[in-house]
């Protein structure tokens, strides 16, 4: 009940501008300010730390678990996916978005029932929407809350002040997974399921990248920049729902003065 | 002076129609880049060749001046004239590298175009699906096409699953010059590094 609460009062504290539009697009981002690396030094040093984990722990274990048949990975990928629609439901409504909350919660119990905890995707199948997820850090985006500074957090790579805050939400009462599993007193959910889902959702998405992001790397001048600007323009679209097709978001008008004779 | 207005006019008519057929859409000049691009990817060549025959359809298709001033962002504007000549040229080896050092680590990419829309006179954005394959996903990607001569249509840039491959670009080569107080010299030569590499 404490932690209810909590969430409660961070959630008033924040909805000083509340506008979320009920068509799944949102205006927010379109005058977005550049976002600060306010702590970059330090920023740089995680980068290259979380570089050396990932060279001797992720990268090799995600390599392994490519090695597992596509309709297992698939599989994974449909439970993790039913797992996380317990922050996206909370967040939809949060955000103003009722039919997508409505939506989401059908397709939960479609597919933790008849999808056999999630593994198998009913729901895309007889014709719900495409599933988008969504986040404490996009509902506080949405609510006018500004993403304050870029941060590169230890393991869990880049984030920013916001979102970092919005992840906090998850396990102070946000997150109705964390809360029956690792504060759920039964029998059947423990800290170890939880565990397994978080850790499994970051393998999931190193083995998914292993190509792209050693490309990107053996093509970048500056990495560590490379990353955060497409962390930064990933978080833009998924804030403003808008799955790539907003241009005016992507250059804010800055290619118009651009002539090449 | 009548049938000079007529031939005059008939000349017009014919002079457009021909500009026209000469004139191709955004979409069909992206999918013919593709399916030069894919037909050099799928092709039994060494990868030294395929890096050439990329390098040559990144030249004839891609605004390269172009993606190299709008990487620049603000500092182009505090170039001399000399730098920017240097940047011009350490830039399109840059990017030609970088380019086809991308590309040819892929076979037999399928690419569909699916649909386009004009932004204004100077750009159309076409969409394209990169087909999926056992071990990769379906991936979205956008074209922005510069389409300011529709005679001679230029790639400048590249939406991959909504990620702008032109603005990343700028947003490293900003850290770099950052990160160097400012030094325009600390990116010149970093491209010339790269190049060479």
């Amino acid at each position: 009940m404490k932690k209810i609460i909590i969430t409660s009062l961070i959630a008033i504290m924040f909805s000083s501008n509340v506008g979320a539009g009920t068509d799944g697009k949102k205006n927010i981002s379109k005058n977005a300010a550049p976002v600060k690396d306010c702590f970059e030094s330090l920023n740089r040093a995680t980068f290259v730390l979380n570089k050396g984990l990932d060279k001797i722990i992720f990268k090799p274990v995600a390599k392994s678990y490519r090695v597992l048949p596509s309709p297992v990975r698939s599989g994974v990928n449909n439970a993790l996916d039913n797992v996380s629609s317990l922050i996206t439901i909370p967040n939809n409504i949060l955000q103003g978005d009722f039919k997508k909350a409505g939506i989401n919660t059908g397709r939960f119990i479609v597919n933790t029932t008849i999808g056999i905890v999630g593994i198998f995707d009913v729901a895309q199948k007889i014709g719900f929407s495409e599933y988008e997820k969504e986040d404490y850090g996009q509902t506080f985006a949405t609510w006018g809350v500004g993403a304050g500074c870029y941060v590169v957090l230890p393991v869990l790579g880049p984030s920013t002040v916001r979102d970092t805050i919005g992840s906090f939400v998850n396990v102070l009462g946000g997150d109705p997974w964390y809360n029956a599993s690792v504060n759920g007193n039964n029998e059947y959910l423990s800290n170890s399921q939880y565990t397994a889902t978080k850790v499994l959702s970051g393998i999931h998405f190193r083995a998914k990248n292993l190509e792209s992001i050693e490309n990107l790397e053996k093509n970048s001048m500056d990495f560590y920049a490379s990353v955060k600007s497409l962390y930064l323009q990933d978080r833009q679209q998924k804030i403003a729902n808008t799955k790539g097709a907003a241009i005016d978001i992507i250059y804010n008008g800055e290619w118009e003065e651009i002539e090449s004779n | 002076m009548k049938k000079f207005f007529a031939f005059t006019t008939f000349l017009i008519i014919i002079l457009s129609s021909v500009s026209k057929v000469h004139s191709i859409e955004a979409d069909v000049f992206v999918q013919s880049t593709v399916n030069r691009a894919a037909k050099t990817l799928g092709g039994n060549l060494s990868k030294e060749e395929r890096i050439q025959k990329l390098k040559q359809i990144a030249k004839e298709t891609v605004d390269i001046k172009g993606i190299g001033f709008y990487s620049l962002g603000d500092y182009r504007k505090k170039l001399t004239e000399n730098q920017l000549i240097k940047y011009h040229k350490v830039f399109a080896e840059y990017f030609l590298k970088s380019f086809s050092s991308r590309l040819a680590e892929y076979s037999n990419p399928e690419i569909e175009v699916n649909s386009k829309k004009v932004i204004n006179k100077n750009y159309t954005i076409v969409s394209s699906t990169l087909i999926s394959t056992e071990s990769r996903p379906e991936v979205k990607i956008d074209w922005r096409v510069y389409t300011k001569d529709s005679n001679n249509l230029l790639i400048r840039d590249l939406i991959i699953e909504g990620l702008s491959l032109a603005r990343t670009q700028k947003e490293e080569f900003s850290s770099i010059i950052n990160s160097n107080d400012g030094n325009i010299e600390a990116l010149l030569k970093n491209l010339a590094d790269f190049a060479v590499k």
